[in-house]
């Protein structure tokens, strides 16, 4: 069974959100999303310092399989790229919630973090 | 729900996730695609290919019919149990399907693929009129391969735990691409994915206990995913990717099957391909080629390949078979490269991946071969 903490929020396109003290946010992809992918052999990273509208393309995972596109959850200025994941992809798949963080951003529009989802509406949806 | 085989609860026991394929009910992969990949370049995988057809050809012309039907020529197989892989061609030269046979005490036995079993039949049908055959198809009979360094041991070990030491014997000194039959069973070395193994043909009710001795004595059960994976990196073609009957055999690197001499035997398909060998010997004809990627990425069916050639020309090739290699760590592919005009060859290659062209080497197709890196 897949992986649904509390304590972050999800997008309706598998990726999860997490709020930092400091008003950023940590995104990744959900621990369903990296078991439907299977194992993950490529990231292209998003671009550090970009600055991103909601539901934008930002990086592409790409397992043996198949390749799925990643989008921003919400607007902001990406201030932290995973680089780690350049060199070891399959983190996503062993710790999607931890170190296979994918980026930072730095929220432009904080109300669009009450769009989102939380754990037990992503959960049902993913049934 | 799909057509099952006799080995469906033993996928789901073992934990597969399971996908249509063909209209077969079949594990894609059961932990990861990468291990199990791994599991047979390694150690051992057993693969339920039972979805596969196996046709039985008997009757007094059983042989001069298959001179005709198949651009390879089984008149080379000339004892019990030897096998080769032909092209089944139509008058065109497209390639219908392909397929192996093997010369049985009683005939032959044809195994061809899933996806195009109904064309298949019905081709084989139509052209056997006029000729004393009989075609038989095995839906009863399983099929499980079984790959990987340690299979053969593995196989032979299995055979001496059930008092079958001859037969364990003979099965370990069988040649590449040579079978033995042991009453409804056939044991024969050949498989699909560039390592050591053998496929096993058994009755459908022997095949679950059989998969269970062989998980028990630590062979990895093994999905379509890896199956996949471990073919392209062995170079092989997968019928309907890398060729159809669209498709010369010369622009699909079968030009090795197609038995070109006695130059008298009359095969279908044998007048159209006499000329496009002529055309493929002056570079006029595509070419299934190998690419390698060496920067971290995924190869992918479908994707552009941007050739230039040595006159400045440039033309589009395209994936038919890409993948990430697990055993190189990068990726991997076949690829429809286009001819150049006069003399000209391919100076540079790249792959257009999302809009950016990345550069990709060309190289023989085959990859992996017994676990090692086989190409330049």
């Amino acid at each position: 069974m897949s992986d649904f903490p509390d304590d972050l929020k999800y997008a309706a396109t598998h990726e999860w959100l997490r709020l930092e003290e400091d008003g950023t946010v940590t995104m990744g992809i959900s621990d369903h999303a990296q078991e439907l992918l299977g194992d993950i052999v490529f990231i292209e990273l998003p671009e550090e310092g970009k600055v991103v509208d909601a539901k934008q393309e930002i990086s592409v995972v790409e397992s043996v399989k198949a390749a799925s596109d990643i989008y921003a959850p919400i607007s902001g200025e990406i201030i932290a790229v995973n680089e780690d994941l350049a060199d070891a992809p399959e983190t996503v798949n062993t710790a999607p919630y931890t170190d296979g963080w994918i980026c930072r951003i730095l929220p432009s529009n904080p109300a669009e973090l009450e769009e989102l989802l939380d754990a037990d509406t992503y959960a049902g949806m993913c049934e | 729900m799909g057509l099952r085989t006799a080995l469906f609860d033993k996928h789901v026991d073992a934990g597969a996730r399971i996908v249509d394929f063909g209209g077969w009910d079949m594990p894609i992969q059961y932990d990861s695609l990468i291990n199990e990949h791994h599991a047979v370049r390694q150690h051992a995988g057993v693969f339920d290919v039972s979805h596969m057809t196996i046709v039985d050809v008997k009757g007094p012309q059983a042989e001069s019919w298959l001179r005709y039907l198949l651009a390879n020529d089984v008149a080379r197989l000339k004892e019990t149990g030897h096998a080769l892989y032909s092209g089944m061609l139509n008058e065109q030269a497209g390639v219908i399907d392909d397929l192996i046979v093997y010369r049985m005490a009683w005939g032959f036995r044809l195994v061809v693929n899933c996806g195009t079993r109904e064309k298949d039949l019905a081709w084989m049908s139509k052209q056997s009129a006029g000729y004393d055959v009989t075609l038989t198809e095995r839906p009863e009979l399983a099929i499980l391969a079984v790959q990987g360094p340690a299979a053969m041991h593995i196989v032979m070990d299995l055979l001496n735990s059930k008092g079958a030491s001859a037969e364990a014997v003979q099965v370990g000194s069988l040649k590449n691409f040579s079978g033995a039959e042991f009453g409804s069973w056939f044991i024969a070395r050949t498989g699909y994915t560039g390592e050591n193994g053998v496929e096993i043909m058994l009755p459908d009710n022997e095949a679950p206990g059989i998969w269970d001795e062989l998980l028990a004595a630590g062979v990895k059960p093994i999905g379509l995913g890896a199956r996949d994976t471990l073919r392209l990196e062995a170079g092989m073609n997968l019928y309907g990717h890398d060729m159809d009957e669209s498709i010369s055999p010369l622009s699909a690197n079968m030009g090795w099957t197609i038995a070109w001499e006695p130059a008298h035997r009359d095969f279908i398909g044998r007048s159209v391909l006499e000329n496009q060998r002529e055309a493929f010997k002056r570079g006029e004809l595509p070419k299934l080629s190998g690419l390698v990627m060496e920067e971290r990425g995924v190869l992918r069916e479908g994707l552009r390949v941007q050739c230039t050639f040595s006159d400045g020309s440039i033309k589009d090739g395209v994936i038919t078979s890409g993948t990430f290699s697990p055993t190189l760590k990068h990726g991997i592919a076949l690829a429809r490269i286009p001819s150049g005009s006069q003399n000209a060859v391919v100076e540079k290659c790249e792959v257009d991946i999302r809009g950016k062209l990345i550069p990709v080497r060309l190289v023989k197709p085959g990859f992996v071969r017994l676990g090692k890196k086989v190409f330049e």
